[in-house]
């Protein structure tokens, strides 16, 4: 059953994620990556991580790429783009995305990925985790966000008119 | 149950199609999604490892580049709107010139 | 076995919360009758007999199913017809999370009415509920219509400033039952707090409650938060359907008050648990007694947290034809700088006070 469900997700993520290479119009490409996101989100709830999982869903997919739509909306509302990029372009890069694809699969041969054990985190293992271990990054993480936040109001602000 | 090692090939393989939806795709927005591509198979990688070595410091690192890749798409796409407002285009290729 | 059981819950989940969502329908349009002084909808009837019109909601859906499917030109169809049913399937998708009561034994095997409990269950909910954003920005985009597109940007845009509110007020919550298990909150509610007050989250995060309250109400995005819609002065993201799939969208609208009224049952007000009642009986406070069968109890149970959820439903559609819309600056000043900074406000407070505690 696990096993099926794997393979379901991990298909329809690899697939939405070709549709979106594929795609010319952006919107779709954002749409097609939207279901890309969740199914990881279902994959992270397969290998035992359920609370990673929902805040995968919440914050990528949930907010992330509805910010990624509500920009393409706002500037492309006239249909999408061909593509008029070189073929050779698109050949070299797909030959050294392959090369990389054998490179990382060589490399992770000598990788030790024993017998995963059963069961799944809580929550609370994280959230002990982060206040505990991690309460410096954690702490630096909120300054980043308000930077984040404050830096793009200032930025996309339009400047008034003197 | 399904061994880590599956997962971990298909962080790979997401990686991969990542670089190539980066490399193929000639529009800053549908680039910058390519990037957000790479950061979740590398999330991916991590919960794996997590998983395989019980390893829940995994996880919490994973919380970190979600939170960050939040704000780096908040800056990212903002920038990309004063782009095009400047502009008036998102391809690449007239963004060609150094002076805004 | 464990399959057909969880089958029989799925379908009787789905069946009440159909039709609960279909006399919704019903109920609004009586409650706004009694509001303004009309006597609503009345006339549907079978071989004459009228019964209040409570056959009203059947006719409804028959009308719908047999409206024209109409395809505006030049939208996207295929992103036109699937907004609809993503809105709806995320909605539909809450009720999984729901206890609808304490475990009971039937044969020697324990079952829990609830479908699916999983140990991050309110954060399934919250999450759930985002995602239902994107049926609200498709139905806008693929319209091929410059209003409703406009009402899908505005309503994302509500729903997105909300959602901050809501998962804020959340936090205090988890922190006094510390636990992100639904049925797990629940059971905590049983207890008494002072020897007689029923321990609701009600009572422990009052402050948490209100804000809850508001941006549930702006995430069901009706009136006074109906700003992606305005069904009678603005156009909204749904404007270009018709039949079925406007059909659909109506519903999502109902269910989301149901999803809103069983959230807030579970969280603030005890879900299934009733004042004083404990597996083998009333235990009342003044020293009295009333002892009760097991399965009295669960029946009990069931029915305090279906009163609940109507109570509450009842409430949405009494504020819905009471108060008048807001204006889309003051939605916004109230979510981002009131709601959210006394939520923050909330959950310091909160930690203070465990920390006094303790």
């Amino acid at each position: 059953m696990a096993i099926f469900l794997f393979f379901l997700l991990s298909s329809v993520c690899v697939g939405a994620v070709l549709g979106m290479i594929l795609s010319k119009n952006q919107a779709y490409s954002a749409l097609f990556l939207v279901l890309a996101f969740t199914c990881l989100g279902g994959l992270f709830g397969l290998i035992g991580a359920p609370f990673m999982a929902v805040v995968q869903i919440i914050i990528y997919a949930g907010a992330i790429m509805v910010l990624f739509i509500f920009v393409i909306m706002m500037i492309n509302l006239r249909e999408g783009l061909s593509s008029e990029k070189k073929k050779w372009t698109i050949a070299f890069s797909v030959v050294l995305a392959l090369v990389l694809l054998l490179e990382l699969v060589l490399a992770s041969k000598g990788a030790s990925l024993g017998q995963s054990p059963e069961g799944s985190v809580s929550p609370k293992e994280i959230g002990q985790l982060l206040f505990t271990k991690y309460l410096y990054p954690f702490e630096i993480t909120s300054v980043l966000i308000i930077a984040a936040l404050v830096g793009a109001i200032v930025l996309v602000k339009k400047k008034e008119k003197e | 149950m399904i061994p880590a090692s599956y997962f971990f090939f298909l962080s790979i393989i997401l990686f991969v199609l990542g670089i190539i939806a980066f490399f193929i795709k000639r529009d800053l927005i549908t680039q910058f999604m390519a990037v957000e591509i790479m950061l979740n198979a590398a999330n991916l990688a991590f919960i794996a490892l997590a998983k395989s070595h019980h390893f829940v410091d995994a996880q919490v690192i994973v919380f970190f580049i979600i939170t960050v890749a939040a704000a780096e798409a908040a800056i990212g796409l903002a920038i990309i709107l004063l782009i095009f407002r400047q502009k008036k285009s998102i391809k690449t290729e007239e963004i060609s010139s150094m002076k805004g | 076995m464990d399959i057909v059981i969880v089958l029989i819950k799925i379908v009787l989940a789905l069946v009440w919360f159909l039709v609960l969502t279909l006399y919704l329908t019903w109920l609004e349009r009586k409650e706004s009758a009694v509001i303004q002084d009309r006597v609503g909808a009345n006339r549907a009837s079978i071989f004459g007999i009228r019964i209040l019109g409570l056959f009203q909601p059947f006719a409804d859906a028959i009308k719908m199913i047999f409206k024209e499917d109409f395809v505006p030109a030049f939208s996207k169809k295929f992103l036109h017809t699937l907004a609809p049913f993503l809105s709806f399937f995320f909605v539909a998708i809450c009720i999984t999370a729901m206890p609808f009561g304490n475990d009971i034994m039937v044969g020697g095997r324990t079952i829990s009415l609830q479908i699916f409990d999983a140990n991050v269950g309110l954060l399934f909910v919250l999450a759930m509920l985002s995602l239902g954003i994107y049926g609200i920005l498709l139905s806008g985009w693929a319209s091929n219509n410059r209003y409703s597109l406009l009402g899908g940007i505005r309503g994302a845009a509500q729903l997105i400033s909300y959602e901050v509110a809501l998962g804020l007020s959340l936090v205090g919550l988890i922190m006094v039952f510390p636990s992100l298990k639904l049925s797990e909150i629940v059971q905590s509610q049983g207890g008494l707090l002072f020897g007689f007050l029923p321990k609701w989250g009600v009572f422990l995060q009052p402050l948490g409650f209100i804000i809850f309250l508001f941006a549930a109400l702006a995430e069901t995005k009706r009136v006074p938060f109906d700003l992606p819609e305005g069904e009678s002065e603005i156009i909204g993201f749904f404007t270009e359907y018709g039949g079925l799939k406007w059909g659909l969208f109506m519903m999502t609208d109902f269910m989301e008050i149901i999803i809103v009224s069983t959230l807030l049952t579970t969280l603030f007000f005890g879900g299934w648990q009733v004042p004083w009642l404990s597996a083998d009986g009333f235990q009342f406070p003044w020293g009295g007694q009333w002892q009760m069968a097991r399965w009295l109890v669960i029946i009990f149970q069931v029915l305090a947290f279906n009163i609940k959820v109507f109570f509450f439903c009842w409430l949405q559609i009494l504020i819905r034809w009471t108060y008048p819309r807001f204006r889309y600056d003051q939605l916004m000043d109230m979510g981002w700088k009131l709601l959210v900074p006394l939520s923050l406000v909330n959950i310091v407070g909160t930690g203070l006070l465990l920390m006094v505690i303790k």
